[in-house]
């Protein structure tokens, strides 16, 4: 009999046996995780990856399991492991689902075969197979989770620019976490079109939050900056942490061009000052 | 052929950019602007920006040119209404246009001209 004939036989025959005694391995093996999953919920699914596999065992080879007769087995593990990782299951969680079929299939297979050399063949082939399928399931989780950080990363990127209207005609732009040039131009962008917005005639930028500034950090600073004042708007950069103040003069960055101040307040003070002064007569109050 | 039109408004010269510049166009407006404010005697010049939408690095050196002639000739230039995207092209381009004044709309750019001729000391 073939390899996948054999499988096949045995689930077929004690199915719900096999389903009893795997959702109890699986317990054992400290895959299921009641917080997170019902237990009927589990025993659906087992039921299911059961069927699936005999499925694909009557139909496909075993040795190379990776044909059109395994790709609902497939498609139904990368499903799983998706929810999980949704769910928080942790990748060893995840794939004990599969790991843990292991121990009541063998069990099975000893009963059913006889000869020493043909049960070790098909033990081999049946664990070279869950592996994969085990496998498939970390692949896949790991997919998940990569996906679920770029969404976050995205999300992160659009939160993290507001531009705050302070004053008349004062915007302050409160930078926080490390800039990278995505993420300074998405700054410069939602500054200058806030600025066209509201005609305001200066931006605080302040760098409180930024951890750290190298030199293409600076340099999209005062790219920005230059910007702004193409626009017809002043920059004032506030915030700046003592070891910058030390990394910027050590790079060679030439702040000179643009007015610091130590503070967002002070910063706040010189523009309201600065607004204030270049307001035409007639037009004030 | 295409012209772009010079308006006096009292002692002031306004300049609003309203078709995509073409180099041609940027060399004619250069020299009917240098011969207008010799002319007029005008004592500022105001140009307006806003609806150009794309700039090349020639067009950024045009205005920068424009704004140093007109200095020279004893008139302050003031750049009003510059596009965001415009402002990134120039300043990726490395043309931070240093030595003109810029200003978000007409409304201050008058002010500001207005008050460089009350105050002709000031240099900002």
């Amino acid at each position: 009999m073939a390899a996948g004939q054999v499988l096949q036989h045995i689930i077929a025959r004690t199915q719900n046996e096999l389903l009893a005694e795997w959702l109890a391995t699986q317990t054992a093996d400290g895959a299921t995780r009641t917080d997170l999953m019902k237990a009927s919920e589990l025993r659906e699914q087992s039921r299911e990856f059961l069927a699936l596999l005999q499925e694909a065992a009557r139909s496909g080879s075993l040795e190379n399991p990776t044909g059109g007769a395994w790709a609902p087995v497939y498609e139904f593990l990368a499903g799983i492991s998706r929810s999980r990782a949704i769910q928080g299951f942790s990748p060893a969680e995840t794939a004990t689902f599969v790991f843990s079929l292991k121990q009541p299939l063998f069990t099975r297979l000893r009963r059913e075969i006889t000869d020493a050399q043909a049960l070790a063949d098909e033990l081999w082939a049946t664990s070279v197979l869950l592996d994969k399928l085990g496998l498939y399931t970390t692949e896949m989780f790991q997919k998940t989770r990569e996906e679920v950080i770029a969404r976050q990363q995205q999300e992160l990127l659009e939160l993290s620019t507001p531009v705050v209207n302070l004053w008349k005609d004062i915007l302050a732009l409160p930078l926080i976490g490390t800039l990278d040039s995505a993420r300074t131009q998405v700054v410069m962008e939602s500054l200058l079109q806030k600025i066209v917005e509201t005609g305001a005639a200066i931006a605080i930028i302040d760098i409180t939050g930024v951890p750290t500034v190298d030199t293409l950090v600076a340099q999209h600073l005062l790219k920005t900056v230059a910007a702004a004042r193409l626009m017809g708007a002043d920059c004032i950069i506030s915030g700046i942490r003592p070891q910058i103040a030390q990394t910027i003069v050590h790079l060679g960055v030439d702040l000179g061009s643009v007015s610091t101040k130590a503070t967002l307040a002070d910063a706040f003070l010189v523009a309201l000052k600065r607004t204030q002064s270049s307001l035409p007569k007639g037009l004030s109050g | 052929m295409d012209r772009i039109p010079i308006l006096k408004m009292g002692p002031f010269l306004l300049v609003t950019i309203q078709v995509d510049m073409h180099d041609q166009l940027a060399l004619q407006l250069q020299d009917d602007l240098t011969g207008r404010i010799v002319a007029v005697k005008a004592r500022g010049v105001l140009i307006d920006i806003s609806s150009l939408e794309i700039v090349d690095s020639f067009i950024g050196r045009m205005i920068s040119n424009i704004a140093g002639m007109a200095r020279i000739l004893d008139a302050e230039t003031v750049v009003v209404g510059m596009q965001p995207a415009v402002a990134i092209t120039l300043v990726e381009l490395g043309l931070s246009l240093e030595g003109v004044r810029t200003a978000l709309n007409v409304d201050k750019g008058m002010a500001l001209l207005q008050k460089s001729l009350e105050d002709p000391e000031v240099e900002q």
